[in-house]
């Protein structure tokens, strides 16, 4: 098991090195000078010299490169253009929150998306199975920013139960897990549940009716075996791809929760991201997608651990 | 010690020859031969989900193609004395928005850029993407090694997060958002385009087809190329769904479509600030996109089980 | 008399007169790389030193057990994967030489699949996968198509109705009736038939059996036949060879090993074939256990941990490919006089 951890670790650390090239780049596609946001219009070619070797732009970009790199594994991810404060505490505030809010959405998600599933492939063709799949195809065809304002519609503008926006009543932007904290939650994390919850229902409908349909069930009823011995063996048989699918979709919340982040003002990574984008400041901008990137790769390689640890039929070899 | 051994097995008599096998097909004498699509687009109309599926996607490009000329008010034309008004308006049929437009000309011309900024990006990255994983996949070896190793780089981000990152760093508008799309499904389409032709590298007809002495294009043009497009596609028509909701998402976002133009995403984010006072009309231009998405996925759904054909 | 209008007589394309084989193995081996657990480096020996000839108008029958090295060397003889040492000669020139370039080769050299349905392109009707072929090889479309349609004629599948079909629409056999017709498309001398049966139904197989002895009559064609069903080896074959664990056991005339086999090995093969016969059935199952793996394949003879005669010398020597009769060549210590093998001395004594 080490020995195949060791490997994936080696196998991963090209793709992380690639990613990081990725994000160094990204700045670099912006049109026009990254400092143009923060300089004023009139500033002198003097100072624009000055700024752009105070931020490094006036060497070659690989050497850019390379000291941005050696920073960045000193745990150093720049300096903020718009506030002057380090990315990197600005982007670990952020990740906490959207970190809280993209876990709780999976836990939804995967609860019901199971639960569906498990109804829809143990009773295939039934009405059940009919309403579990238009689920699923809800939840993976809808604008889940839509979703978000519909249910801000509902639920705060109608029925005046939640709160519309916001991670709570202070406005400070630090989730704590109390009851006020907590209705906040509610709605973002719904609307995010949808995705996960229409993938997972489907993965496990195809899952629990493929294994059903198998031999080796069919010779544990004849052995004698009951139903929930049955369900025992579909579960254990299901269980590792399940739990690697909640897991990736933990990691496609996290980085895609930009748009739900958007609609509820929730202060995570999405909410940061959108600020970054809009003053055009690179270095948060570069900052966070590298630490959400990074987040997903990290998460990849547990999913892929852990399911071979579960799963006997993997060799680990 | 001589070992038995019979010839029994074997039923040799010339006469038998010819009885069953070869004057009886599996089906009806003479029964008219479908090529492969020919059996997909059987199967495919009798698949009732699709076809309502297909039917609304052609309503809305019918729209889409003649709503320049069939929108029944000026989409652009706006009042400040008739905004948000509701549903049901003796003029405005489906309400105006904050800036007193009639609505279901903005949706029916929105139609237009939305379907072209979502579906756009998925036909770019299906020539691009099988392009690099079939190549990937027939040649193999330290070009696959290369090119695969390349895209799971890509795979290492979030799709969305992907796509905002490179909006946000190319800047706003419709040709960027199409560009950062586009960058979003190459690497997914590459790597289904990769699998399934190198399945099909392995099969026996392409080394029946080496041995007949054909040269490696030919045999990519003429025996690989028309079994990989087919899954490929399929695999794409499923991302039309999810890219029109990240391209639409984007103008959401103020990343793509700029205003005055109508765009689904762009109209439910100036609608935002109507939900308290007109939260029906405020939440029109998502029941499109809803449905045009939902429309997509159902019909990539029926294609795709129309294609499972088991022998 | 041929079918095909331009066909040239294949006995006019003689080089070496009929003395000479048509294709001569020597030395053949090849090796794959695995990687074990560890990261060790390995290979499976899958063919490892063969040689045969194959006579010209015979039909050569290859027998052994799954994973003995049949299939490796057969996609070895048609260069699809690339052999680590050994030649092959055809009608005396060199493959893969200046003078018998593969492309040339494999012109005269044509292969027919175990899977009747994997070997044909499902979106090809039966017509466009026989005529790719005389195509890709400068034949003219509208030939290539007459051609195609002529040969499917032969086979016994009436073009009218099964030219326009797709290979799922018509049974395995008839399948496996195209596919022979595509081999048959760029005029070979020799075909190799890989388990071309094996996936059929007994009564299709005998139909298809008979199919091919007629072309073989008619276009004057040379077989490698490739099985696993010593019985329908039986039937095809002028001679047989014996392979197990990547090397040849026994090689001779049909009915000397399948009537008098010297290895016990083939012995073994014959005894644990079930018989149809009651008065003739073995009570001894000859063959116990799996082959040995053949990346690690035994000492000396491969076949000792199995055999009922080993004796100390056979996991020290590995026994030769020797002649005890003429044209019926025996890789075992025991039918080997001198070998130092108790069986082979009473032999020689004996003689």
């Amino acid at each position: 098991m080490l020995l195949y951890i060791l490997k994936r670790l080696v196998y991963v650390t090209p793709v992380a090195f690639g990613v990081s090239v990725v994000c160094f780049l990204l700045v670099h596609l912006a049109p026009g000078d990254p400092l143009s946001a923060v300089l004023p219009a009139d500033a002198t070619q003097a100072t624009i010299d000055e700024m752009r070797a105070a931020y490094g732009f006036d060497k070659p970009l690989p050497v850019q490169y390379l000291i941005w790199l050696w920073h960045v594994l000193h745990g150093d991810l720049g300096t903020s253009i718009a506030t002057g404060r380090p990315v990197l505490g600005e982007v670990s505030r952020a990740v906490v929150n959207s970190l809280i809010l993209a876990s709780v959405a999976t836990v939804i998600g995967f609860t019901f998306g199971t639960l569906f599933g498990f109804v829809a492939g143990y009773h295939r063709n039934s009405l059940a199975d009919r309403a579990a799949s238009a689920v699923s195809v809800f939840g993976v065809s809808v604008p889940h920013y839509w979703l978000g304002m519909v249910l801000v519609i509902v639920f705060s503008a109608n029925l005046g139960w939640l709160p519309p926006t916001g991670a709570g009543p202070d406005g400070s932007g630090n989730w704590r897990p109390d009851f006020e904290h907590l209705r906040y939650l509610i709605l973002p994390a719904i609307t995010m549940s949808v995705i996960p919850m229409g993938i997972i229902a489907r993965t496990v409908r195809a899952l629990v009716a493929d294994i059903l349909s198998q031999d080796f069930v069919e010779a544990l009823r004849a052995k004698g075996m009951d139903e929930r011995g049955v369900f025992r063996h579909v579960v254990r048989n299901a269980a590792p791809t399940a739990l690697a699918i909640m897991g990736l979709q933990l990691g496609y919340l996290l980085g895609g929760s930009i748009l739900v982040e958007t609609v509820f003002a929730w202060p995570g990574t999405g909410f940061l991201l959108n600020a970054a984008i809009f003053q055009r400041d690179l270095p948060l901008l570069q900052g966070s997608i590298l630490v959400l990137a990074m987040f997903f790769v990290a998460l990849n390689l547990l999913v892929d651990v852990m399911q071979t640890a579960l799963d006997p039929r993997i060799e680990r070899a | 010690m001589t070992a038995p051994v019979t010839a029994a097995s074997v039923a040799l008599d010339g006469g038998v020859l010819a009885a069953e096998d070869v004057t009886h097909g599996p089906e009806a004498a003479f029964a008219p031969s479908r090529g492969f699509w020919g059996h997909v687009g059987h199967r495919l109309v009798r698949d009732p989900v699709a076809m309502g599926a297909g039917a609304v996607i052609l309503i809305v490009v019918l729209i889409a193609i003649l709503s320049p000329w069939i929108t029944p008010m000026d989409p652009y034309k706006g009042s400040m004395l008739r905004r948000l008004k509701h549903v049901g308006d003796a003029t405005y049929w489906l309400g105006s928005d904050e800036l007193g437009r009639d609505m279901i000309s903005r949706l029916m011309l929105g139609s237009r850029l939305s379907l072209f900024i979502g579906v756009t990006p998925v036909l770019i990255a299906f020539v691009i993407g099988s392009g690099i994983g079939i190549l990937a996949g027939y040649v193999g070896g330290w070009t696959n090694t290369i090119l695969m190793r390349t895209i799971d780089v890509f795979f290492a981000f979030p799709s969305v997060l992907l796509a905002i990152a490179l909006s946000g760093a190319l800047g706003a508008g419709i040709f960027n958002s199409i560009v950062s799309l586009t960058c979003v499904f190459v690497p997914q389409i590459a790597r289904v385009a990769e699998s399934v032709t190198t399945g099909i590298r392995k099969r026996d007809y392409i080394d029946a087809a080496k041995l007949s002495g054909a040269s490696a294009l030919t045999i990519m043009r003429v025996q690989v190329l028309g079994n990989v497009v087919g899954p490929i596609f399929v695999y794409a028509t499923s991302l039309i769904s999810v890219s029109m909701i990240l391209a639409s998402g984007l103008s959401f976002l103020g990343l793509g479509v700029r205003p005055p133009e109508p765009e689904w995403g762009l109209m439910l984010n100036t609608l935002r600030t109507a939900i308290y006072v007109n939260p029906v009309v405020a939440a029109l231009p998502g029941v499109c996109i809803f449905i045009v998405s939902i429309a997509f996925n159902l019909f990539s759904d029926g294609l795709r089980s129309a294609m499972e054909i088991r022998q | 008399m041929s079918v095909i209008p331009d066909a040239p007589d294949p006995f006019a394309r003689d080089r070496g007169g009929p003395a000479q084989p048509l294709l001569s193995v020597s030395g053949l081996i090849k090796h794959f790389p695995v990687r074990k657990a560890g990261g060790k480096k390995q290979v499976v020996r899958a063919v490892d030193g063969v040689d045969f000839d194959v006579l010209k108008g015979e039909t050569l029958g290859i027998v052994g057990e799954s994973g003995c090295g049949k299939s490796t060397t057969a996609k070895l003889l048609m260069g699809l994967i690339e052999r680590d040492s050994g030649s092959l000669l055809y009608d005396g020139q060199a493959v893969g030489e200046r003078a018998m370039p593969w492309r040339s080769y494999r012109r005269q050299v044509q292969m027919v699949f175990q899977d009747s349905y994997a070997s044909l392109n499902p979106r090809m009707t039966v017509e466009q996968s026989i005529a790719f072929g005389p195509k890709v090889n400068g034949v003219p479309g509208r030939e290539a198509v007459e051609r195609a349609r002529a040969l499917l004629a032969r086979v016994g599948l009436e073009p009218k109705r099964f030219a326009g079909r797709y290979p799922h629409e018509i049974s395995g056999g008839q399948r496996q009736r195209v596919n022979i017709a595509r081999s048959l498309a760029l005029e070979p001398r020799l075909v190799l038939l890989d388990e071309a049966v094996s996936a059929l139904d007994k009564s299709v197989e005998a139909q298809v059996l008979n199919l091919l002895l007629d072309l073989k009559a008619e276009f004057g064609l040379t077989y490698i036949f490739i099985s696993h069903d010593l019985n329908v080896v039986r039937f095809i074959s002028d001679r047989v060879m014996v392979m197990y664990l990547g090397r040849v056991a026994e090689i001779g005339p049909s009915d000397t090993v399948l009537d008098a086999p010297a290895h016990p090995y083939t012995e073994a093969l014959l005894a644990s074939m079930p018989s149809l016969d009651p008065d003739n059935r073995t009570q001894a199952a000859l063959l116990a256990g799996d082959p040995p793996n053949p990346i690690d394949p035994p000492p000396g003879c491969r076949f000792h941990p199995r055999c009922a005669l080993a004796e100390g010398v056979c996991s020290q020597k590995e026994p030769p490919l020797d002649a005890i009769r003429p044209l019926h060549r025996v890789a075992c210590l025991a039918r080997q006089p001198g070998s130092g093998h108790s069986a082979a001395r009473a032999d020689a004594l004996a003689a």
